[in-house]
């Protein structure tokens, strides 16, 4: 075994489940690897960490209007294909469940607990005004700008962008 | 094939093993054999990956019935 950590960076910009779950499933089987794992969250990719309940709380019309129209959440996401108002979504859900696959709010948990970092974007939630302190789901890294995903990705042997 | 512990993964799909089989070799002293069974394939290409990126031993695999046995020894902490 090779003395320097392996470590995977994954940029996760998509907000649907089907690439949430994607980038999860590596995430903890790179963990269990004995992999170094980093996610950063930019873009909707943020709505995978945003917390379950609650209200998000912003400041301007605008960006309340976005928080309340793209409220995310991991249990809110949708597939990317075959949503169809939600019965696909559902469906798809209740087959991995009958397929005993955890579902991906138990997965970011799992992740978290195997020392996963996640990261959200600053600029993003400094754009759609939202604060570290309030719209995340608990045991989330500071926030971070590209700079840090740069650095991070330079000594990942595997970088994925999701 | 006679081993130390073993870890019943039958239901369940990747990567699912993989990380039950990370937490359960925690459980074994180095030099001691993990029986991991499985229904998914995938183990098969999986579990030997595995080993090779955390430098435990493949010790063999055997399949009957659906099933597959998969031998891992743990070699280092």
């Amino acid at each position: 075994m090779a003395d320097e950590k392996d470590k995977l960076t994954i940029v996760m910009f998509s907000g649907n489940l089907d690439h949430a779950l994607a980038g999860f499933t590596l995430a903890t089987t790179a963990a269990s690897m004995g992999m170094e794992v980093n996610m950063f969250f930019t873009y909707w990719g943020l709505n995978i960490i945003k917390k379950n309940e609650g209200k998000i709380r912003s400041r301007g019309l605008m960006k309340k209007m976005l928080n309340f129209m793209n409220r995310g959440g991991s249990k809110r996401l949708k597939l990317s294909r075959f949503n169809m108002f939600g019965l696909g979504t559902w469906m798809m859900k209740k087959l991995m469940k009958d397929a005993n696959v955890p579902s991906l709010d138990e997965m970011i948990t799992m992740a978290q607990e195997m020392g996963v970092k996640l990261v959200p974007c600053s600029t993003t939630c400094g754009v759609m005004g939202l604060s570290e302190k309030d719209a995340f789901r608990e045991n989330i890294a500071s926030l971070a700008g590209a700079a840090f995903f740069l650095n991070e990705a330079r000594e990942s042997k595997i970088t994925l962008f999701i | 094939m006679k081993a130390d512990k073993t870890l019943d993964c039958v239901g369940f799909y990747c990567p699912m093993p993989i990380v039950k089989t990370s937490e359960k070799i925690k459980e074994l002293k180095p030099g001691e054999i993990l029986e991991i069974i499985a229904d998914d394939k995938g183990i098969k290409q999986d579990m030997p990956a595995w080993c090779q990126t955390t430098g435990h031993e493949f010790v063999g695999m055997e399949e009957a019935g659906g099933e597959i046995r998969v031998y891992v020894k743990k070699t280092h902490q």
